[in-house]
């Protein structure tokens, strides 16, 4: 099945989609902007202070899911020997960081309005900063190993344990304590304590935010197969 | 109405700071990612016309090599 999905076959197609996606990303973040700055209404305790919901909760999903992704892609590049897979995932991190960067700082700034702070050591922010330290460990090993099979093994490795953490953060205002309050959306169910004026906007906007972590994926992937096609013109 | 988008009931700087970084965020990502994309491409290309003919003919039957070349002409 992955012969399929071989950067000789699909670079064609990896190639020419960036154009695309970002024309579709200016579309869905326009139409997410207006509904969240204009046409969402403000909450009855929070005021205007909750459209700060429509960056901060799509940043977080989206910051989560890449680094799941790349704990997944790091066990499929060891059992399948597939050097493709770490490929994608070093391309998939660049989006995954400044997302987990964009849920910290604007959770900061909501923090401040809603809590009078704008940093608590509160479980999920404290556990959201480890996962912003994985990235980081993640992002300078590419920079610092120069063999590739260690690359791929200390990556990996480091995927693998910092994915640990992510049913932490997920399950860290049910466990603890925190100023964060219970999760209000759950994906297995219909139940959520979001009105449907709010829950729209959020949607778009995270829509939009999984455009561009396609688009910069893309892009990135694109550019680390150049860098593989250079090297093997050095070796003609 | 603009007075009220902008001072968001009191809280427009909270609200602005937060949609302003994530917006500067995304833009510095996508040309830091556009310029190291673009570099690579001219390396790329730079490369293959130091090339002799032989290799040259050895490079270009490479499909990935050619979409390579073509995209690097529209840079």
């Amino acid at each position: 099945m992955f012969k399929y999905f071989e950067p000789n076959k699909i670079f064609a197609i990896t190639s020419k989609a960036p154009k695309y996606v970002l024309f579709l990303f200016i579309i869905v973040l326009t139409i997410g902007l207006t509904e969240a700055l204009i046409l969402s209404p403000e909450d009855y305790k929070q005021s205007d202070a909750v459209r700060i919901m429509y960056v901060h909760v799509p940043a977080a999903w989206i910051s989560l899911g890449i680094f799941t992704s790349l704990a997944l892609l790091s066990v499929g590049s060891f059992v399948f020997k597939n050097k493709n897979f770490a490929l994608i995932a070093k391309s998939l991190a660049p989006s995954g960081f400044i997302f987990n960067i964009i849920a910290l700082v604007t959770g900061s700034i909501w923090g401040k309005p809603t809590w009078g702070t704008w940093w608590a050591w509160d479980a999920r922010i404290t556990s959201m900063l480890i996962l912003a330290l994985f990235y980081g460990m993640y992002l300078l090993a590419w920079r610092i190993y120069e063999d590739k099979e260690q690359v791929i093994k200390v990556t990996s490795l480091i995927a693998i344990l910092g994915v640990v953490n992510v049913p932490i953060i997920k399950f860290s205002v049910d466990w603890w304590n925190t100023l964060h309050q219970p999760a209000s959306i759950n994906i297995l169910s219909t139940n959520t304590a979001i009105h449907s004026s709010m829950l729209v906007p959020l949607g778009i906007m995270t829509a939009a935010f999984a455009l561009f972590s396609i688009l910069i994926f893309l892009m990135k992937y694109n550019t680390e197969l150049i860098k593989v096609k250079n090297k093997g013109l050095d070796r003609l | 109405m603009i007075n009220e988008i902008i001072s968001m009931n009191g809280y427009g700087a909270y609200v602005w700071s937060a949609f302003s970084f994530t917006l500067i965020s995304f833009t510095a990502l996508y040309f830091v990612t556009k310029l190291q994309l673009s570099k690579e491409q001219k390396r790329f290309a730079s490369k293959f016309g130091s090339l002799n003919v032989e290799k040259a003919r050895a490079a270009r039957s490479q499909n990935i090599n050619r979409e390579i070349l073509s995209n690097t002409s529209n840079i």
